[in-house]
């Protein structure tokens, strides 16, 4: 998004010439890379993704196997598909239904990033646009908490929970992941608000423009897609988290990354239900990250890397 | 926010207002600027910077909740059992261990595919996709992925494949591995390294892309062999990112538990400090020592984090000052 900021008054030259100007130097690059070499670069590039993406694509694969034809040696690759194993997940002869967990990791997600976004966004407008002083010692303490490994606080939070009776409670899972993201959302944000140009704040304020109207159309515009990113990158690591959840919850708020654990060690092995848990599970992870694929660097280097 | 800027720039109201009004008011004007700012941070200082002061404060006690009769102010004595107990030793080792093999693997290998993915070759996207995937399976699924589907000694595809290899060449006494039992860190190393390589790659990726094209086309023009495009100009471009990518990922992997709980349960000498924590204070109900375990994690993680801060601001810096 940002790339295309730059690039849009060139476009507005007549096509052909601008276009021709635009290609003649890679032109001139390839010839002094000979095409040999990206071949061989491409066919290592393609043997090495395909060779990271094997436990992927076999974890999907197998999922849609029966259980007889997925635990196999050799491997039985073209065997018939199914989907038993995902019925099978889905709790069809166990009565165990994977869903509360699912609506759990969910909810403690989605709740939690809206918190994060409505701390870290106000934050991340004091350290941009209009910055307090010193702000760089306040992002280098919120970048500080987020060093503090989750084991170092984990024990007097649990005794903290016990206390007052939240243990097993998803609201207090929630202010645990808003903790959790929030130094790296306000990290993420600040960087996106930067890319907010000075002059568009300057001539909206002598515009008289109020603060909403700014924030409406001089800072959503530029910033928006970064702020998608950040919420994005936000759920996934709440959806991924294991240890404060299975310290904190158990059968009333357990989150689906608990009950696949427990899935696992209750359930005896079935490797096709396995798979098909993982990717139940990884779904909405694979999704948000596809969406935020743009944005991935940038927020997760905390907006150090473009 | 707009309204106290547009007040104090109106001139004839400043004159007559005596200095202490003004200053007042740059007061009042200084602590709008930093509203924004406080919810978010008075709601860390509440969860992370409160509870670890509890931390601190167990860490000299002598607390087991079996036997809450016995409590009582300890000293060092939880912080001398960390590191001579045998076994908090042992997961001080392999915290170091995992970290360092997974931290230089990853980079290593994602270092070697963003050079192959900034060359332009048919279905380059495609490819980067495929390879950001291990980053989005969710870890505790990928953990139990690598340890039923892979690496399971009996049915795992690692060793279907050695199968399937040897019996093309006839043969159907295939070598078997077990890495689970036989190399149970390789195996938690070998999960790690797949799932943080794309992170590695894209950070790199990113890195290399930002390269400046002129002078490497300069230096191909000199005749320079692609070698030593890669040793002086290529490589220390990338150092700082190298470095950030490395810290990062140090940072999370430190306090992996998911890996270690799910592929091995910390059986064999794979139990990391993280999980030896979760051990001592929910099973073994060890509350001071398990505190004064994290207090080590945090001292650790203190010394890495100094010099990750460093390679932040340096590349913080930069950018701020554009």
């Amino acid at each position: 998004m940002s790339t295309l900021t730059p690039a849009a008054p060139q476009s507005t030259p007549p096509g052909p010439t601008a276009l021709n100007t635009g290609r003649t130097p890679r032109r001139g690059k390839a010839r002094m890379d000979p095409t040999r070499n990206n071949t061989a670069a491409g066919i290592a590039a393609w043997l090495l993704a395909l060779l990271f993406a094997v436990p992927v694509l076999w974890m999907i694969l197998t999922s849609f196997h029966s259980e007889t034809d997925a635990a196999t040696n050799p491997p039985s690759i073209a065997a018939n598909l199914t989907l038993d194993a995902y019925r099978e997940f889905f709790g069809e002869t166990s009565g165990v239904s994977p869903w509360p967990s699912l609506i759990n990791s969910a909810t403690a997600s989605i709740l939690s990033t809206v918190l994060v976004l409505l701390l870290a966004f106000p934050a991340a407008y004091a350290l941009s646009i209009r910055p307090v002083k010193k702000w760089t010692d306040v992002m280098f303490f919120f970048l500080s908490t987020k060093m503090m490994p989750v084991v170092a606080a984990i024990l007097p939070l649990y005794l903290f929970a016990r206390t007052v009776g939240a243990l097993d409670n998803i609201w207090f899972l929630i202010l645990m992941y808003t903790s959790m993201n929030l130094p790296i959302a306000v990290w993420m944000m600040r960087s996106f608000l930067a890319e907010v140009p000075e002059e568009m704040l300057e001539a909206a304020q002598i515009d008289g423009a109020n603060l909403m109207l700014i924030l409406r159309k001089v800072i959503a515009p530029v910033a928006m897609p970064g702020i998608a990113a950040t919420a994005l990158i936000c759920f996934i690591f709440s959806w991924n988290e294991l240890l404060l959840a299975r310290v904190l919850t158990g059968v009333v708020a357990g989150t689906a990354p608990v009950f696949l654990t427990g899935f696992v060690s209750g359930q005896g092995l079935f490797l096709a239900q396995v798979c098909a848990a993982a990717v139940v599970i990884s779904l909405p992870v694979l999704f948000a990250g596809f969406a935020a694929q743009d944005k991935l660097v940038q927020g997760l280097s905390l907006g150090a890397v473009k | 926010m707009t309204t106290a800027t547009a007040r104090i720039s109106r001139p004839g109201h400043h004159a007559a207002t005596p200095s202490r009004n003004t200053r007042s008011r740059e007061r009042a004007l200084a602590w709008a600027r930093r509203a924004p700012l406080l919810p978010a941070l008075i709601f860390l200082i509440l969860v992370t910077q409160l509870p670890f002061v509890v931390t601190l404060i167990i860490s000299f006690m002598n607390w087991n909740s079996l036997s809450p009769d016995k409590t009582a102010f300890a000293g060092v004595e939880n912080y001398v059992t960390v590191l001579t107990d045998p076994d908090l030793r042992q997961a001080i080792f392999t915290t170091i261990l995992l970290t360092v093999s997974v931290v230089l693997i990853s980079l290593l290998i994602g270092l070697g595919l963003a050079l192959l993915l900034d060359k332009k070759f048919i279905g380059r996207g495609l490819a980067r996709t495929l390879l950001i995937a291990p980053f989005l399976v969710v870890p505790v699924a990928a953990a139990l992925i690598w340890k039923h589907a892979l690496l399971n000694p009996t049915y795992g595809l690692i060793n279907g494949i050695l199968t399937w290899i040897w019996s093309l060449f006839g043969s159907a006494t295939a070598p078997q591995l077990d890495l689970l039992s036989q190399a149970p860190m390789m195996a938690v190393i070998l999960s790690l390294v797949w799932q943080w390589t794309p992170f590695m790659m894209l950070i790199l990726l990113a890195g290399l892309q930002s390269r400046p094209m002129d002078t490497v086309e300069a230096a191909q023009m000199d005749g320079a062999t692609p070698w030593a495009i890669f040793r002086h100009l290529t490589l220390p471009h990338l150092r700082q990112y190298l470095e950030l990518g490395g810290l990062l990922g140090a940072i999370y992997i430190v306090q992996n538990f998911d890996a270690v709980f799910t592929l091995t349960a910390g059986g064999l000498g794979t139990a990391n400090l993280p999980y030896a924590i979760y051990q001592t204070f929910y099973f073994a109900n060890e509350y001071g020592l398990a505190s004064a375990a994290g207090v080590v994690v945090v001292i650790g993680t203190i010394i890495v984090a100094t010099f990750a801060l460093r390679t932040v601001f340096s590349l913080f810096k930069k950018e701020a000052a554009r």
